[in-house]
């Protein structure tokens, strides 16, 4: 009785000393992930004389009027932003149908190819689009396709990520009995795609569904080489633009604004999808 | 009966086909297509110089020869891979500590989920947003200076994009920001995976924390810390956003923040098709042997 005490106490003491460090470092380290946004916040509400007077950590009430003035300037925000959604939502649904049924094909059918064709996507799967770029550029211009969203959007059927994950997903939700059994009720092969097998992978496209719309939004290299006509820039030129403008024109408070711009919604619809997004990163990690 | 049945796999089996068009059609137009012309272009000279066309006359690997011999290649690979190396060194520390904290029962963390979620945000925000982000909170008038000045550290700014390893720093900081959450979930999940019996085993032997951690947890999670490191290798090579428009392209002071891609950028702003296609395909060769390696570690973990 009195050794499993004292060797209770021993390992208590070492567990509350760790576990105490261990919310000094969470505790630490959320605040360098937050705290960048929260001056952002801050800075977006105030005025530019008052950013000019020093920094305080209080928001002030100048988010409107900053607001108004990048919106009577010469900076296209909102029609990026709508740009970058639209490009973002085709990409994110065209990326997540088409891979759900390139899964399907390498899950469900017995053919010649498949095996070729599994190893083929997962091969060329860590390749750059950076390094196809240039060909990628020649392709566009001779398609007379530069200012156009279609070479932004059309690409992301090919998704071998996206592929892979969908396949995982499919090996654990689908069972082939399923397809089957569509089969004997005359259900054709499209049919059974769109009708049964869409709605059982819900949870696998929501994830990657986040994903590909995440990083086409964010999307900078391909974009910036792309689009040249102010019309069809998407937000992240415009951030660059921002950046090599003469900076001590503008306004602080509307460049405060135009960042908050496009990083809070990202932040909001996170904040909202949170949950599905860390599970799906560790659901994607466990076989990856 | 059985010639019935076996047309109707046939039949079927040709819907693997027509279900994988879409995914060939596009992938061939637009990724194979392109990297093969890639690879063609980086054969060629082929430049502009003023406004008269060079070329494109045939050279071999004269591209190749001439994109070696200049220094600039090797000092933007150092670069790159200093401000990986600099990123990378504390994201697998610190998420080596919250993953193992994170999937340890004993410690009974609360909050877990607040933790995870803050930690991961970063890694969606836009590259080219934060990096102006940083770049305003970290200029000589910005926040950042007025903050330090408010708590006396420094009497004068500090000109963080005039220094050298400071700006390095920066770029540092933020891939660090970016991507720990994200290996600490990846590495998380690798240590919920290790069979729980080997730590009751440890400690019923009187094994510390400390040791469980060097003698079970880490040879155990070699082949996940393999596959992170390499994948973040070839994530670093493509360092581009944020160095871009933290130094607005010129990956100043003295290129000393200009990454590889920064420079096939560069290549193809100026329609230097020559240059550029051999950097594409120095760079493809790269990541495709880096590649090797994951694939050949994923493959011995099944």
């Amino acid at each position: 009785m009195l050794s499993v005490e004292t060797n209770e106490t021993k390992k208590g003491m070492g567990i509350h000393a760790r576990r105490a460090l261990a919310y000094i470092v969470l505790v630490f380290m959320s605040f360098l992930c937050l705290f960048w946004f929260y001056i952002l916040f801050v800075n977006a509400t105030r005025s530019n004389g008052e950013l000019t007077r020093g920094f305080t950590p209080i928001p002030s009430h100048y988010l409107l009027e900053n607001w108004k003035g990048v919106m009577a300037g010469t900076q296209p925000v909102v029609r990026g932003m709508f740009n970058s959604l639209f490009v973002a939502l085709c990409s994110a649904a065209l990326c997540t149908y088409f891979s759900t049924m390139t899964a399907y094909a390498i899950h469900v059918y017995d053919f010649k190819i498949k095996k070729f064709m599994f190893t083929f996507i997962m091969a060329v799967m860590t390749i750059p689009t950076q390094v196809t770029a240039l060909g990628f550029l020649q392709l566009v211009s001779d398609m007379k396709l530069e200012d156009n969203f279609i070479p932004l959007i059309v690409p992301a059927i090919a998704a071998p990520v996206t592929f892979f994950y969908m396949k995982q997903y499919m090996e654990s939700a689908l069972p082939l009995s399923l397809v089957e059994a569509a089969r004997i009720d005359g259900s054709g092969e499209f049919r059974t795609f769109n009708t049964i097998v869409l709605p059982l992978m819900k949870p696998a496209i929501a994830v990657q569904a986040i994903f590909t719309f995440v990083s086409s939004w964010n999307n900078y290299f391909t974009p910036a080489l792309i689009l040249h006509n102010d019309k069809m820039k998407t937000l992240p030129i415009l951030i660059a633009q921002l950046r090599s403008a003469d900076f001590l024109k503008f306004d602080m408070g509307q460049v405060y604004v135009t960042i908050a711009f496009s990083i809070f919604p990202v932040i909001v619809v996170y904040l909202i999808l949170s949950k599905f997004i860390v599970q799906g990163v560790a659901m994607g990690s466990v076989k990856g | 009966m059985a010639k019935v049945k076996r047309g109707k796999v046939v039949r079927y089996n040709k819907w693997g086909y027509i279900f994988l068009i879409p995914f060939i059609v596009v992938y061939l137009v637009f990724q194979l297509v392109p990297l093969f012309r890639t690879f063609y272009y980086s054969l060629f000279e082929n430049y502009r110089s003023g406004l008269t066309q060079i070329g494109p006359n045939f050279v071999g690997l004269g591209n190749f020869v001439k994109l070696f011999s200049n220094a600039d290649i090797w000092i933007y690979t150092k670069n790159t891979l200093i401000m990986w190396i600099l990123g990378f060194v504390p994201q697998i520390i610190v998420s080596l500590l919250l993953g193992a904290w994170f999937s340890d029962p004993s410690l009974r963390l609360k909050g877990q989920r607040f933790f995870k979620t803050v930690i991961y945000l970063p890694n969606l925000i836009m590259a080219s947003a934060f990096a102006m982000l940083f770049f305003t909170l970290f200029s000589d008038g910005g926040p950042i200076n007025e903050i330090m000045m408010q708590l006396g550290w420094i009497s004068e700014p500090y000109k963080f994009m005039s220094n050298v390893w400071s700006t390095r720093g920066l770029v540092a900081l933020m891939n660090f920001l970016m991507w720990f959450g994200n290996t600490t979930i990846l590495l998380m999940a690798g240590m919920m995976g290790i069979d729980t019996s080997l730590f009751e085993a440890a400690e019923v032997d009187g094994a510390t924390s400390t040791q469980v951690f060097f003698k079970i947890t880490l040879p155990l999670l070699r082949p996940i810390l393999i596959y992170v490191m390499i994948t973040s290798l070839i994530g670093g090579l493509q360092m581009f956003d944020v160095p871009q428009i933290l130094t607005n392209g010129s990956g100043d002071p003295m290129r000393s923040t200009m990454t590889l891609i920064m420079y096939l950028n560069k290549h193809l702003f100026s329609k230097n098709y020559g240059m550029g296609g051999a950097l594409s395909v120095v760079l493809f060769i790269i990541t495709g042997l880096l590649s090797l390696v994951v694939f050949k570690f994923s493959n011995k973990k099944d």
